[in-house]
């Protein structure tokens, strides 16, 4: 094998052609990702010069709008296109900005504890646990929330008195902002974990043994120094959460309920308790509308909004570290 | 080469580089130096809340397991996974999940086989060449954009992609019309949800292997593509052996593509009048998570019992690849170690 490999990676194999060649793949990938991000805007097109900036206030009820939109590509009159997407939209922000807000906390407690606190066995244990609960497949999440945390708060967090009292607005029957929230909560923290820990465990010793050193105990350097230092990371695993979080489709859209409602928390605790629908679910709940064109258009738009919030997320983490480079390990 | 932190966005459970398997800080960090004793309430109270944490994320693990494993060995009947679904009025009418299981195999080799050599390919060029620098920076965000994408954007613009005239021959196609959805459609875009990761686990892989190994093969009269051939893409193995495994876990798990991208079918749809292997990948079909999706109680077939068999089957997958990694990562620490 080894006498041929002079021939093998002759001229055939060049150096120059293998470059070429990987350059070409690279080129290719990257012009996938333009290719991709300019269709989802194309089709969106549409639905955004219909709407303006409406796209994103209230106003109507979301699914009355969805059914005149599927409605005007079967008769065939003018396409309709009117959508206010405010309810998803919030509803969108409240579940995301709940989950990532518990799961920071926590995660960067449980990161701190299998960094710096626990014994060896306890973190021995806790490592898998978490790459365990980052890998399993949202649909098993779903499968349980639906299952056994949606009749639970149905049937007992939730009391007669406040079904009663929304009644005529919404049914609570469980799938609520509280059950997505929590599970969302347990799909990101892993992420957010992992990630922080390998930021926690990058600080550079000389750093925390100065603070040891001046006799600051244990938890205060973690949290002083290790905690600062690791910022970046901690940047970044809150931002990729993020990402994970605004699309979540399939997990969300089988719990959160699937009504287009925004729970308004002005209305007391009782808001944790209503159903809404984000945007993703949205389109995984109107996936077999996607052959009428307004429909597609609207589809569409939704998802080139969660593209585009994707991207800003990324940019704004991408600033956050630019501005912590002193942090950087060298 | 490029900062450290650049691909920390990654995520990638790190393989500790041999020869840092015990970092400078280790003995701090080993040997507890100081009880909480001495700290003060707010500083024990902090650690309570460590331990609090730690130990509830445990037992919410332990309890997805365990519960999953009641229902599963309740529910599971060892037919079931080789019965197709079937039309029915109650659950015990309406067959196993065979389909969905091979469905969920054969979508998991589309999308490993495509993304395994392009992730290499593109880990070696940003490692070995990555010339020029932009293209590099570029390639870099480009692979991290991925990463965050939703996979359900991904899906749609799958749909937009193989509804194409020009790809009807991968998809079932009717008087012009390309209908869009079949196991090389889910399968390709499935390959891009596993791209990032097999990318950042090689380029990890590739970067741990210090200079002077290439320059000795350099100077043995090795090309750089033979050298990256022979020596590079052997010694990180295992990197590219989790990077597989990792990519092929979020292959398995992903619903939304599958559910836009498969069809909301239980069963194989294979196209009429074609050879055998390519009828049933150009036509639709079901996964095991699709199939789970449908069978919940918001789904279409409402099976709670059945969706808990399936989820046992993939938990038991996800379970079997998250154990293979560990079996990997440990053998990459036991072989040998650069030296520097």
């Amino acid at each position: 094998m080894d006498q041929e490999a002079t021939t093998e990676y002759g001229p055939k194999w060049s150096d120059q052609r293998v470059e070429r060649m990987l350059g070409a793949l690279v080129c290719g990938v990257v012009a996938l990702l333009l290719a991709l991000i300019v269709t989802v805007f194309v089709h969106a097109w549409p639905s955004f010069a219909h709407n303006g900036l409406a796209w994103f206030s209230s106003g109507g009820s979301v699914e009355d709008q969805l059914n005149a939109i599927s409605l005007s590509a079967q008769t065939s009159g003018e396409y309709v296109y009117t959508f206010h997407a405010w309810p998803l939209i919030w509803s969108t922000l409240l579940i995301t900005g709940g989950a990532v807000a518990i799961a920071l906390v926590s995660a960067l407690f449980v990161a701190v504890f299998i960094v710096e606190f626990a014994p060896e066995w306890m973190s021995n244990i806790l490592q898998p646990v978490i790459r365990f609960l980052a890998s399993v497949p949202s649909v098993i999440y779903g499968l349980l929330g639906v299952l056994v945390l949606v009749p639970f708060i149905g049937n007992h967090l939730v009391t007669e008195h406040q079904k009663a009292s929304v009644a005529g607005v919404i049914s609570l029957t469980g799938y609520s902002l509280m059950a997505a929230v929590l599970v969302l909560t347990v799909m990101i923290a892993p992420l957010m974990v992992s990630i922080f820990s390998d930021g926690l465990r990058a600080v550079k010793p000389g750093w925390l043994e100065g603070s040891l050193g001046l006799g600051v105990n244990r938890w205060r350097t973690t949290w002083k120094i290790g905690v600062r230092s690791a910022r970046p990371a901690i940047v970044a695993g809150t931002v990729l959460a993020v990402a994970r979080a605004i699309g979540e489709a399939v997990m969300l859209a089988m719990i959160s309920g699937s009504v287009a409602f925004a729970p308004n928390p002005a209305d007391g605790l009782i808001f944790v308790y209503e159903p809404s629908r984000p945007l993703g679910p949205t389109i995984v709940k109107n996936i077999d509308q996607l052959s009428s064109p307004p429909f597609n258009a609207t589809l569409f738009s939704i998802a080139a909004v969660l593209l585009f919030s994707a991207a800003l997320f990324s940019l704004a983490g991408w600033a956050a570290r630019r501005s912590m480079r002193k942090y950087l390990m060298p | 080469m490029t900062p450290p932190m650049e691909n920390q966005t990654l995520t990638v459970p790190p393989v500790p580089p041999p020869d840092q398997a015990d970092p400078p800080g280790a003995h701090q960090r080993k040997g507890a130096v100081e009880g909480s004793a001495t700290w003060s309430l707010t500083d024990r109270i902090g650690l309570a809340i460590c331990w609090g944490l730690g130990l509830l994320f445990c037992a919410i693990a332990v309890a997805i397991v365990v519960y999953l494993m009641i229902q599963g060995i309740k529910f599971l009947r060892p037919e079931m996974l080789w019965t197709p679904a079937a039309a029915g009025f109650s659950e015990t009418e309406t067959g196993g999940f065979s389909d969905a299981f091979i469905g969920t195999m054969i979508v998991a080799g589309i999308g490993i086989a495509l993304a395994l050599p392009t992730g290499i390919a593109i880990a070696v060029w940003l490692v070995e060449y990555g010339r020029p620098a932009t293209l590099a920076r570029i390639t870099e965000s480009t692979i991290e954009a991925i990463a965050g994408i939703p996979s359900i954007v991904l899906a749609l613009f799958g749909t937009v992609i193989f509804s194409n005239a020009a790809l009807g021959f991968l998809s079932r196609s009717s008087e012009g019309v390309v209908f869009g959805r079949s196991f090389f459609a889910a399968g390709a875009m499935l390959s891009l949800v596993a791209l990032p990761l097999i990318v950042a686990s090689v380029r990890e892989g590739l970067n741990s292997i210090p200079r002077h190994v290439r320059e000795a093969s350099y100077a043995v009269g090795k090309t750089k593509a033979a050298t990256t051939r022979r020596i590079l893409l052997p010694t990180c193995r295992p990197q590219v052996a989790t990077g597989a495994m990792l990519g092929l876990g979020r292959i398995i798990g992903d619903t939304a593509i599958i559910v836009v991208l498969l069809g909301a079918t239980q069963n194989f749809a294979p196209v009429e009048g074609i050879g055998f292997p390519l009828d049933y990948l150009r036509g639709a079909g079901t996964t095991l998570t699709n199939f789970v999706y449908e069978a919940s109680p918001t789904g279409n077939l409402n099976q709670p019992q059945k969706a808990y068999a399936a989820a046992f089957v993939l938990l038991l997958m996800v379970l079997a690849l998250n154990a293979a990694v560990d079996v990997v990562h440990r053998r990459a620490r036991k072989v040998g170690t650069w030296s520097h």
